[in-house]
């Protein structure tokens, strides 16, 4: 259970924060070892790939983008956060800005493909 | 009062720095009752070795805090129907200080850490010299002025997660504190400021999870004064280094 103290928007946005970048941490390594392999052990590598290719993979690569996704937009919060020295109306408003254009951008972006 | 009274089941922790635990207690609910009634009530009707601290009791003077259903709040202005979970309330010390007994806890560290962070006034002039004048419009004075309102009751210090887990991290309140005399035109010892909160226990410490502002009675916002401390310091650890390059 989260403890009382710790139920606000600010603190799940750090948790989150915090989470997403262990994930990645975790991920990171992997990655690297299964790119190294194209260089080491190129046959081993293919049969990788066609792991890869199983539907259950395929959706948990979803969730490693949600983890970049959260992780930067996290990253972007904290360091507007510490390092605007703007109002925290300002920021809110900014934040709505980036979050409206990315909307916008990425509908455009997905009818185009 | 009406026949139908609605009894509370209350926990109310008992012991001192070594030991303790929750007692039960049932007090009788009334109209706009406030958690420091419960416990005064407690004292005067069923335990008189209670013990708990207060002054004002109308959020002037900070000393009346406590944990109320794990969460550190102003007793004296916290209205029972809001926190009431259940029929029940939890009232424990605060947390991240040390308990001297029941419901009181030793706010030494706390105010020492005031003092650490340098959260003092270093005079630019004396008494015989005439007053500055400042316009509150002033842009150091907007950024002073928000932290001014502090009334040292350690809510903020017992909702940091970062106290918890470093005893030598100043805390929100002293740096807020520290924040504002850095921006007080009328202070001389700039320097002397952001030494204190750029050491060991100061500002970079912060994991800007915000549960300061979050739960501070009078909304101040520590976190966003302890970012402007993470700023100017940084700011003055790049120009010392190109100075002496
Ligand atoms: S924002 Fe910083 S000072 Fe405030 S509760 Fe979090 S860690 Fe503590
Ligand atoms: S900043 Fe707020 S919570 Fe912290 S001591 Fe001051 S008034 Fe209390
Ligand atoms: S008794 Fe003074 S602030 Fe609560």
């Amino acid at each position: 259970m989260i403890k009382p103290h710790r139920t606000h928007a600010l603190w799940f946005a750090y948790i989150l924060h915090r989470l997403s970048g262990l994930g990645l941490a975790v991920f990171l390594p992997v990655h690297f070892y299964v790119l190294s392999l194209a260089l080491t052990k190129p046959a081993e590598l293919d049969s990788f790939l066609h792991w890869a290719e199983m539907p259950a993979v395929k959706l948990a690569e979803f969730g490693l983008v949600f983890l970049l996704a959260v992780h930067i937009f996290g990253g972007l919060r904290l360091m507007a956060l510490e390092w605007l020295p703007w109002s925290p109306n300002q920021k809110t408003l900014a934040a709505s800005a980036v979050a409206g254009a990315f909307l916008l951008s990425t509908t455009f972006f997905l009818q185009a493909i | 009062m009406s026949f139908t009274q609605n009894i509370m089941d209350v926990s109310i922790w008992r012991g001192d720095a070594q030991a303790g635990a929750f007692a039960h207690f049932e007090v009788p609910a009334q109209k706009s009752q406030t958690i420091l009634d419960v416990v005064a009530w407690i004292q005067q009707h069923q335990d008189p070795t209670l013990s708990y601290r207060y002054a004002c009791r109308v959020g002037m003077c900070g000393s009346c805090a406590m944990m109320v259903n794990g969460v550190p709040r102003w007793t004296c202005r916290t209205h029972v129907e809001k926190v009431l979970e259940g029929n029940k309330l939890e009232v424990a010390p605060l947390r991240n200080l040390p308990v001297i007994k029941d419901l009181v806890t030793d706010m030494d560290s706390f105010f020492d850490k005031w003092i650490a962070a340098e959260g003092r006034h270093h005079p630019t002039a004396s008494r015989l010299d005439p007053i500055a004048a400042i316009s509150p419009e002033s842009a150091g004075r907007v950024k002073a002025n928000a932290g001014i309102e502090c009334i040292n009751c350690s809510v903020c210090y017992a909702a940091c997660d970062t106290v918890a887990s470093n005893p030598d991290y100043l805390g929100p309140a002293a740096l807020q504190r520290a924040w504002t005399v850095y921006n007080d035109a009328k202070d001389a010892d700039k320097q002397a400021v952001l030494d204190a909160v750029s050491g060991v226990g100061g500002c970079h410490n912060c994991h800007t999870q915000g549960s300061c502002t979050a739960h501070c009675p009078n909304d101040l916002d520590p976190m966003t004064a302890i970012a402007g401390l993470k700023r100017v310091s940084a700011a003055s650890f790049f120009k010392r280094r190109k100075a002496r390059a």
